[in-house]
């Protein structure tokens, strides 16, 4: 019967409308936030750094500033230059997330947050103070080895019957506890072991970092 | 007696709530019937050609992004494609299905802002638009999952994707599907057969094929008027010649089958995503390129896919550097709008708004 | 000292107003006490439509964020009961912007133009036994006057604005307002018909049997109509906002665009509280001495809610099909109610000239078999007549799928 298609259509709303609200409110709720979600405020690790600027280069916008400058006590740890400054224009940042893909020692990572307006662009400028002392709280954009299941061969058909309330799925960026440079280094990660002689830190600290790998 | 009438000409956007984005339209009217046509765009003009001159292969994959906002994983792999096809070499199969798949789940997105927005314009009050952005937004969240974006994915790397898709995401794409089938069903019934949308859309406003194919139209609106041409068909690119799926082709040319064949084209999306998953194997996700790539001098590739607005191609030129010579995009949404003339004069101004729809242009990439 | 209502205004007079009327009347002259209770009256339901408008705006909110999955404005009072109050302050502090050329004399009276109807239309709703400010014993004739001059109205905003959009939301709308005030009345006649008086009240009392039951042909005129005439989906070209902005109060800015929004919601309240007042029984119930309001006010909110639930689900006509929808479909419908109701009038009413409650089943069981055929019938050949309407512009016919090689 001709409008009958009109009455479906009156049952489908009034059916939505003893739905549940899909929609979450803000402030008091919060989506779940993937682990790979490539947020604001960049997590630096300065042990791991090297100055080398691989992710001020690589940036397609140009937005990371490096000063570095040669330093005395760094040069036994290897060839690790002093940075002076290491400033992030978050302002113009549009969260790509290359200059972590550019970085070959695991110094830059993207962070896990999203709040961080202002009412003035200039401060919205990461400087290398804030980076040092901000809590780190890395995202695991192009970090595998923070997924928790790097090593594994790579999942295909199979990998779907994996429960998701297993724990090795289950590292939370925002909720867990702040990171350290030890704690997120690639060293097991294949990919990029060719590329690079491991990393360039005094013996100790090494032995410590792959301590804590396991 | 005779009543004198004048020709009045209105500007129609580019301010305007339905003219999706910095669209602007000069339009004579003769009472509500259009009469003339002046399309007007640049409004959203960010010189992407230019800049991806400057910028090394690799960068300029997110510019791509900002194309078509509404497909970036599709505007994403035409890309990837032509810089393989330049530097000659050819992903994993992992890669090529997880391309495809995303490709796919990025369709189903952007069909479903179309119809959405296509519906709204109808005059709905946001209902139907509600409903489709409650199932994008489980694809948007899949997209985070698999790299960290929404919206501005820069998921895919020439040679591959940048990282294989974290294992939460399996499960979770199959609860998608299992609730995207009841969400899209209660849309379908919602809309599909809705007396009020049929009168407002069957007849209006039709393009024939020989028109369509004349104006170089592609994507759902070339296939609406009848012409079955899918580049996923017709030239297979990634997975696509693995997988199985129909093109659907509209009979009467007109704005509801250009709403239709959307509708079709997310059921052929599931299926295609549907075997991808059955037969996407373990393997690398990603070629082992350097950083920086550096084609041969003197290379040209051409990467086109079949993107959820039509015919989306890259055309790159190698000069040896670092970044490309000349990257020309040929985007389905400013060649589709050539056929404006044909879809607008003679149809009544709420024909012109839905109209608009139905071609589904976005300014990101009209205006690039 | 002690005045005397005059005997005719007793009559029509309220519980309330005869209070204020008494108590001012022991200290003032009659004059000013008459003039006084009048102004207490008008106050009252000034702010009764004011603030009806205000709940409506939440309400449909409310009611649209949950049809479309989400919460709707939740963040001020209590569910968001604020929200109206909070979007009226924000509107109040807002620039009052007169665009340059409009024509400024008209422009300003238009927000007030289009409020004043519905206070003038509440005067004659009966809230509950003998509690309309006016019984008006022609009050349906009243309400159908004082209604057309919003049409008015709108005409002026929009020839005022000197905004091409504004002129064509006005003159669509005019088109539509003329054209669906010949089936609403029509759609009238036959309540008017049954219940033999045009007053409010005594329809109120007729309806023993809602007349919604009784003629449901002239309710789903009456309600089609009543969604045309206050531009509401699926017939609101007027005020398409995707097609053109905002129809013609697309000029209209801070407290000049709160009165035209409070009059279009106002509108609503005011609409819904006459359809339950002329179909669904009014203020009519069990214990209706007491609690006639509350059935009033539950009548009238399910009405707002139809109103609403069509809101969120249909897209809109495009205005040739609406002026089609009006003169193809219910004219012919409600010209098919007004004839079965005369005749049923004719054959059933007892010598004495009245229906009694086994009439009026009667009447309502032959009704809803001539709605659903009728409405059948008439769909399907205005469903002939729109699909054939539709224009072929090439004259290349080249029937089902073509596929056409390109090498």
């Amino acid at each position: 019967m001709y409008g009958f298609a009109m009455v479906k259509g009156l049952l489908v709303t009034l059916k939505n409308l003893t739905r549940k609200p899909f929609t979450i409110q803000y402030p008091e709720e919060r989506a779940r936030q993937h682990p790979r979600f490539r947020g604001e405020e960049f997590v630096w690790y300065e042990e791991r750094c090297t100055g080398c600027a691989s992710c001020a280069k690589y940036c397609p916008l140009g937005i990371i500033k490096i000063v570095t400058s040669p330093s005395e006590s760094a040069i036994p740890q290897g060839d690790k230059y002093r940075l002076e400054v290491f400033d992030i224009e978050l302002q113009r940042c549009m969260f790509c997330g290359l200059c972590v893909e550019a970085c070959p020692y695991d110094a830059l990572f993207m962070g896990s947050g999203f709040e961080q307006g202002q009412y003035s662009r200039k401060n919205m400028v990461i400087t290398i103070d804030q980076l040092r002392n901000a809590e780190k709280h890395p995202s695991t954009w192009f970090r595998p080895q923070l997924e928790g299941y790097e090593g594994e061969p790579s999942s295909g058909r199979g990998s779907r019957s994996i429960a998701q309330g297993d724990s090795r799925f289950t590292y939370d960026p925002r909720g867990g506890p702040p990171l350290g440079w030890r704690e997120v280094g690639r060293e097991g990660w294949r990919w990029h072991q060719r590329e690079k002689a491991g990393m360039r830190l005094d013996t100790e600290s090494a032995e410590q970092a792959g301590a804590g790998d396991e | 007696m005779t009543i004198r009438t004048e020709p009045m000409t209105v500007n129609v956007g580019p301010q305007h709530p339905s003219t999706h984005g910095v669209f602007r339209v000069r339009i004579t009217f003769d009472g509500e019937d259009i009469v003339e046509v002046e399309p007007v765009f640049g409004y959203l003009h960010r010189g992407t050609e230019k800049l991806a001159e400057e910028r090394n292969y690799v960068q300029v994959v997110t510019l791509t992004d900002r194309l078509d906002y509404t497909s970036s994983m599709i505007n994403n792999q035409a890309y990837c494609i032509a810089v393989e096809r330049l530097l000659g070499v050819e992903p994993p199969p992992r890669a090529k299905y997880l391309r495809t798949l995303t490709a796919e789940l990025q369709r189903i997105a952007a069909h479903l802002i179309a119809v959405g927005f296509f519906v709204q314009e109808l005059g709905a009050f946001g209902t139907p638009l509600m409903y489709a952005f409650r199932s994008r937004e489980r694809i948007l969240e899949l997209f985070e999952m698999l790299c960290g974006a929404r919206i501005t994915v820069s998921y895919m790397r020439p040679g591959g994707v940048f990282a294989d898709a974290p294992r939460e995401f399996w499960p979770a794409l199959d609860r998608f599907l299992e609730d995207f089938e009841v969400e899209f069903a209660e849309m379908e019934q919602l809309l599909l057969e809705n007396e009020i949308l049929m009168i407002r859309t069957r007849g209006v406003s039709p393009i024939p094929p020989e028109v369509a194919v004349n104006n170089s139209v592609s994507g759902p609106v070339l296939r609406a008027s009848g012409v079955n041409w899918d580049w996923r068909k017709q030239d297979p690119y990634d997975a696509y010649d693995q997988v199985e799926f129909d093109v659907p082709v509209g009979s009467h040319w007109d704005n509801y089958d250009r709403f239709w064949v959307r509708i079709q084209e997310v059921h052929q999306s599931l299926r295609i995503i549907r075997q991808c998953i059955e037969q996407i194997e373990p393997g690398p996700a990603r070629l082992e390129l350097p950083l920086v790539l550096r084609p041969d001098p003197g290379r040209e590739a051409y990467g086109r896919v079949e993107a959820s607005k039509g015919e989306l191609a890259f055309y790159l030129v190698s000069d040896g550097g670092i970044a490309p010579y000349r990257c020309k995009i040929r985007s389905p949404s400013l060649i589709n709008l050539t056929i404006i003339e044909e879809l607008l004069v003679g149809w009544k101004l709420a024909d012109m708004i839905v109209s608009l729809g139905s071609i589904d242009i976005n300014m990101g990439e009209v205006d690039r | 000292m002690s005045c005397q209502l005059a005997a005719d205004n007793v009559l029509y007079a309220n519980g309330l107003y005869r209070l204020v009327y008494d108590l001012v009347g022991t200290i003032l002259p009659c004059w000013l006490s008459y003039v006084i209770a009048g102004l207490v009256m008008i106050f009252v339901l000034v702010n009764a439509v004011l603030l009806g408008a205000a709940v409506i705006t939440w309400a449909e909110r409310r009611l649209l964020g949950r049809f479309q999955n989400r919460v709707g404005p939740n963040r001020w009072g209590p569910f968001g009961l604020f929200q109206p109050l909070a979007d009226l302050l924000k509107l109040l502090t807002k620039e009052d912007l007169t665009p340059d050329g409009a024509d400024k004399p008209v422009f300003a009276l238009v927000p007030i133009l289009m409020v004043a109807p519905l206070v003038m239309m509440t005067a004659v709703i009966p809230f509950a036994e003998n509690t309309s400010l006016a019984a008006l014993n022609v009050g349906v004739l009243y309400i159908l006057a004082v209604s057309s001059i919003t049409s008015i109205a709108i005409f002026m905003a929009g020839w005022s604005s000197n905004n091409r959009y504004a002129m064509f939301g006005a003159a669509r709308s005019v088109a539509v307002l003329i054209s669906y005030e010949v089936p609403v009345v029509l759609s009238l006649l036959g309540v008017v018909m049954v219940a033999a008086s045009m007053s409010l009240g005594s329809i109120v009392e007729a309806q023993v049997l809602p007349f919604f039951l009784v003629q449901p042909l002239a309710f789903f005129v009456f309600m089609a109509g009543m969604s045309a005439e206050l531009n509401r989906s699926p017939f609101d070209v007027a005020e398409a906002e995707s097609e053109i902005i905002a129809g013609y109060h697309t000029e209209y800015s801070g407290v000049k665009f709160a009165l035209i929004q409070a009059a279009e919601f106002g509108g609503v309240g005011v609409v819904s509280a006459i359809a339950a007042t002329l179909f669904l029984g009014g203020w009519s119930g069990p214990w209706s001495e007491y609690l006639g309001w509350l059935w009033f006010l539950i009548k009238t909110g399910a009405i707002v809610f139809l109103f609403i639930w069509f809101r969120a689900t249909y897209p809109r006509l495009r205005i040739d099909q609406i002026m089609a929808v009006s003169w193809k479909f219910l004219l012919p419908l409600s010209l098919v109610n007004l004839a079965a109701v005369t005749l049923e009038v004719f054959l059933l009413r007892g010598p004495e000239g009245v229906l009694t409650t086994g009439d009026l089943g009667i009447m309502a069981v032959i009704n809803v078999v001539v709605t659903v055929v009728a409405i059948w019938v008439f769909g399907n050949l205005i469903r002939d007549r729109v699909k054939f309407q539709a224009r072929q512009p090439s004259d290349v016919v080249v029937p089902g799928v073509t596929t056409i090689e390109v090498h």
